[in-house]
């Protein structure tokens, strides 16, 4: 049997360049866990349903296991790991640990990621909105409860940040 | 209290790692040369296989590997086990069927095991698997729970009737007996849907062999890798102890559903020396859904019998339970033990008999799921009294009062002894919590909005710290569920604390260290808790039954205690007094009366210098291990309080109100006890309202991905009220009772008893989707319109 063609693929991720050659049908998730080793985005399942594998593509929440890694070629691609400045967290990173939004932690990172996505569509969004823009990130521990207490205070932490910018 | 002691609501020290993406779950591990593994799963329900052909899959490109049944047969590798035996009435021994790794000439549900294909890449092993040729020879499928025993076909030869034991517990004379003098009986038929555990990292293995050591390892998504290890090594065959490592890393989730030994980690580690690589198998959701063990399916027939006050006589049940097509790690435990024994509920209930029948059909296999039989009792018992208290025009809460069992212990009839509890403090305080007095008006309020508003109870028991091991052996079990633990003080005063419980989510990283923290007056930061490893820790029997704080953490507390005396027994060195003159206390040894002291970290390095003292007397070091075995199970109890809101023209169901006020003795941390809680929540009005595995009649599954089987998602859910009641345990040194379950037992009840209550009618089958909700408005609507 023939060799499965490869293909080209660059693109950043977490403000890296990167470049592969990959089978054209290798999906952005599995570039990103088994290319480059970036396990923190995870696969819960194969309908693009539960999104741990939320990653952000040019500044947008997209499902990693839904998009081919050669559509992403020129973008920005940021994970988890990508998400701290340095030992600095994300304030959304830290308001999940505030408000104990995980437990076992395996949605964790596609929840943040969604979660940023909010915050920087909507800003400061209701309980009701939260819950509404979790559809697609399902989460077998915490009964959402404190996921959305964390997504909330993290929005608003987000928020301050950006009048603090804004002010400066 | 100190600030990071027993009864502080700590950070937790784990989540750093899981919100900037560095857990390590066993998918995230890589090892040098890995290859994969794909297992060819039957598309049939029952069937034999008449010709079995790898040729052409072995030539595959990339295909270093094609096994079957066969080539684990040649090996002399054994079949999965059942850990639990049960007896029927006539004392016969359960009837397990052989549950080969690989199907070895049969196939009995969709999904089971026919062949291994490793390859270099996935996507080859797949491609290799389609080249195998099967001839099925299709046999009729049993998937009817209640139908299974009067099916003419059979699963199993060992198993006539399909049935794998017909079992019973209680005194079967006394209850006839309170039945006939009863006043009031009520009767009810329930159905216990089956799901699907989702634990959100699927399972998976990777099997690794030394040849230099003629050793496996084999890291797995496991709660208890030490049972893992004992089963594959001492009933399967794989490989002596001394030469199998089990390693559960990070694990995502497990709710039971990662307690069993499966075929794919046996055969991905046997695999391993065949190939000659290391073989890593990953499931996708969709083979999750197929092979992980299910939980519940049970069909069952209750009455309640009572006197003309609303004071309880008996209860008989009769269930039938359905296993699946082979019997699970610890199935057989599940609708018998863990189920029939808790029927007493919260009441003082003179007589009780259950019998159950459990049955083979061609369904993936059912085991312990979140609460494991505790849920299926406490629906048989809070629907059945809902439902009494409607019948007989009595508030169901008084109904519940009456009833209560109010002295301690207090024996019931179906074997457990309950401890300690108040059951009366727990409903009160919920009542007031979901402010019932204002129920009335708050239904009223939404029938103007064309909305029907319900309430329901659910005053739960359970048992947990699943263990004494006299009394489980006595019960069947193959094993006893002490709990271990070793205390490590390194010389310059940190702490290793090795535990044979195994967290999944439930923060013992945190949790443990907070007690070790407050019993030595060591920084959390200087502790660490290691787990997870049969190569550094101790033998231990994992987490389950929401017995890791009540049995693991007494393990800890037991190693402690002695850590604290040999340290004691130094320090009495290292101040010349008296060993009996020392105090322990905030991390420093002081001589009582003086103002000398020594503080725990000095204490521990002098205990390995061993200079100061006679190692004729002391030996040195300061490191101890512990086994512990509780006297009891615990006894966790509350009262959880649902209140729903149906629109009968879409048949959409709103949770309007959730309530839990929950009696777990001495809570550890209070955050992460209260998360706990809110889980089991959510999967017990999973179960209620949306979740069901649904097989159709040629046993397909038809609900085999999350575009099928609704899992509650953040917008079926409201933010929960949670309160608390205290009894201490008197079982177990911390007083703790265990949380980890609770939600899913209580809730699937209280949410029931609200819909019921709301729709009018007992008729209402979980899950209540929309279209049945919907279906059931409907005619009540009619029914009150021919009226």
């Amino acid at each position: 049997m023939a060799q499965t063609p490869k293909i080209a693929v660059a693109m950043t991720v977490n403000g890296q360049d990167v470049s592969a050659r990959l089978e054209a049908r290798t999906l952005l998730v599995q570039y990103l866990r088994e290319g480059l080793r970036l396990t923190g985005t995870h696969v819960g399942c194969d309908t693009s349903q539960c999104g741990a594998c939320v990653v952000h593509v040019d500044g947008k929440a997209v499902k990693s296991c839904t998009i081919l890694a050669s559509q992403c070629e020129g973008a920005q691609v940021v994970t988890i790991e990508g998400l701290a400045h340095g030992d600095k967290l994300h304030p959304m990173q830290e308001a999940f640990r505030e408000h104990h939004g995980l437990q076992c932690g395996f949605c964790t990172p596609g929840m943040i990621m969604t979660a940023v996505d909010m915050a920087q569509r909507l800003g400061t969004p209701d309980e009701h909105t939260i819950r509404e823009e979790l559809e697609g990130n399902i989460c077998r521990c915490t009964g959402y409860h404190n996921i959305v207490k964390a997504i909330d205070a993290g929005c608003h932490e987000m928020a301050k940040g950006q009048h603090r910018q804004a002010a400066e | 209290m100190t600030k990071t002691g027993i009864g502080a609501s700590v950070k937790r020290k784990e989540d750093q790692r899981f919100i900037t993406g560095s857990g390590q779950y066993t998918d995230d591990v890589s090892r040098p040369g890995h290859v994969h593994a794909y297992f060819l799963r039957s598309p049939h329900a029952h069937a034999v296989i008449r010709r079995l052909d790898i040729a052409a899959a072995k030539a595959a490109p990339g295909v270093l590997g094609v096994f079957t049944g066969d080539d684990l047969a040649a090996d002399k590798i054994g079949g999965l086990i059942c850990g639990w035996m049960i007896h029927s009435k006539d004392g016969s021994a359960m009837k397990a069927g052989a549950h080969p790794a690989l199907a070895q000439g049969k196939v009995r549900y969709v999904g089971d095991h026919v062949a291994v294909v490793i390859a270099e890449t996935l996507a080859e092993a797949r491609d290799g698997a389609e080249k195998i040729i099967v001839d099925y020879e299709v046999l009729p499928a049993v998937i009817d729970t209640a139908g299974a025993q009067a099916a003419k076909t059979q699963l199993h030869d060992v198993a006539p009737r399909n049935t794998v034991f017909e079992w019973a517990i209680g005194d079967k004379a006394a209850t006839e007996a309170a039945f006939g003098a009863a006043h009031h009986v009520t009767k009810i038929d329930l159905v216990n849907n089956r799901l699907v555990p989702n634990a959100m990292e699927p399972r998976a293995a990777i099997g690794e062999y030394d040849p230099g050591q003629g050793a496996y390892t084999l890291w797995t998504t496991s709660q208890n890798p030490h049972v893992a290890r004992l089963v594959l090594s001492a009933f399967i065959g794989i490989a002596p102890e001394n030469k199998l490592r089990v390693i559960a890393p990070d694990v995502g989730g497990g709710f039971g559903s990662k307690i069993f030994i499966y075929a794919e980690e046996t055969v991905a580690v046997w695999a391993s020396k065949k190939v000659g690589r290391p073989v890593k198998w990953v499931s996708d959701r969709t083979e999750a859904f197929l092979s992980d063990a299910h939980g519940r399916d049970h069909v069952t027939h209750a009455e309640l019998a009572m006197d003309a006050k609303g004071k309880i006589l008996a209860l008989r049940v009769k269930t039938i339970a359905n296993l699946g097509a082979y019997l699970s790690t610890f199935s057989s435990s599940v609708p018998t033990y863990l189920y029939a024994t808790l029927l007493s509920g919260q009441y003082d209930i003179p007589a009780i008999y259950a019998e159950v029948d459990a049955v083979y059909t061609n369904t993936a296999p059912v085991d312990a799921y979140r609460g494991a039989g505790r849920p299926e009792a406490t629906f048989v018992v809070e629907r059945i009294i809902e439902t009494a208290a409607r019948q007989m025009g009595l508030d169901p809460a008084d109904l519940r009062k009456r009833n209560f069992v109010r002295k301690f212990p207090h024996q019931t009839p179906v074997i457990m002894m309950y401890d300690a509890g108040d059951y009366r403090a727990s409903l009160d305080k919920a009542m007031e919590i979901a402010d019932v007095k204002g129920f009335g008006k708050r239904k009223r309020e939404a029938a103007r909005r064309g909305r029907l508003r319900g309430l329901g109870y659910s005053t739960y028991i359970e048992a947990c710290g699943i263990a004494p091991s006299q009394a489980v052996g006595s019960l069947g079990a193959g094993v006893g569920l002490w709990e271990s633990a070793e205390v490590r003080v390194n010389p310059t005063g940190s702490v290793e604390v090795l535990t044979g419980s195994h967290a999944h989510g439930q923060g013992h990283e945190t949790t443990f260290a907070q007690l070790v923290s407050e019993r030595l007056g060591v920084p959390m930061e200087s502790i660490n808790i290691v787990h997870g490893d049969t190569d550094k820790v101790q033998f231990g029997m994992g987490t389950y039954g929401s017995r890791s704080g009540a049995v693991g953490m007494s393990a800890i507390v037991k190693a402690l205690d002695k850590v604290e005396a040999k340290a004691k027994k130094v320090a009495a060195h290292l101040l010349e007094a008296a060993e009996a003159d020392i105090d322990f206390k905030d991390g420093k040894f002081t001589v009582k009366g003086t103002d000398k002291s020594v503080a725990f970290a000095d204490v521990a390095l002098n205990a390995y210098v061993a200079h100061k003292f006679p190692t004729s007397e002391i030996e040195p070091g300061l490191k101890e291990g512990a086994f512990y075995d509780p006297t009891n199970f615990t006894f966790p109890a509350g009262c959880h309080i649902c209140e729903v809101e149906i629109d009968p023209e879409t048949g959409v169901t709103e949770i309007a109100n959730y309530t839990a006020v929950d009696d777990f003795g001495v809570l550890i941390n209070p955050m992460i006890v209260e998360g706990q809680v809110h889980g089991g929540i959510a999967q017990g009005i999973g179960q209620a309202l949306t979740e069901g595995a649904v097989y159709d009649a040629s046993g397909q599954l038809l609900t085999a991905s999350y575009m099928d089987y609704c899992m509650p998602r953040a917008d079926n859910l409201p933010s929960f009220k949670l309160g608390f009641t205290e009894t201490r345990c008197p079982s177990n040194p911390l007083g703790i009772k265990g949380c980890g379950e609770a939600g899913a037992i209580a809730a699937p009840a209280a949410v029931m008893n609200a819909m019921t209550d709301a729709l009018g009618t007992e008729a209402v089958a979980m899950p209540a989707t929309p279209q049945a909700v919907w279906k059931v408005a409907q005619s009540q609507q009619k029914l009150a319109a021919a009226e």
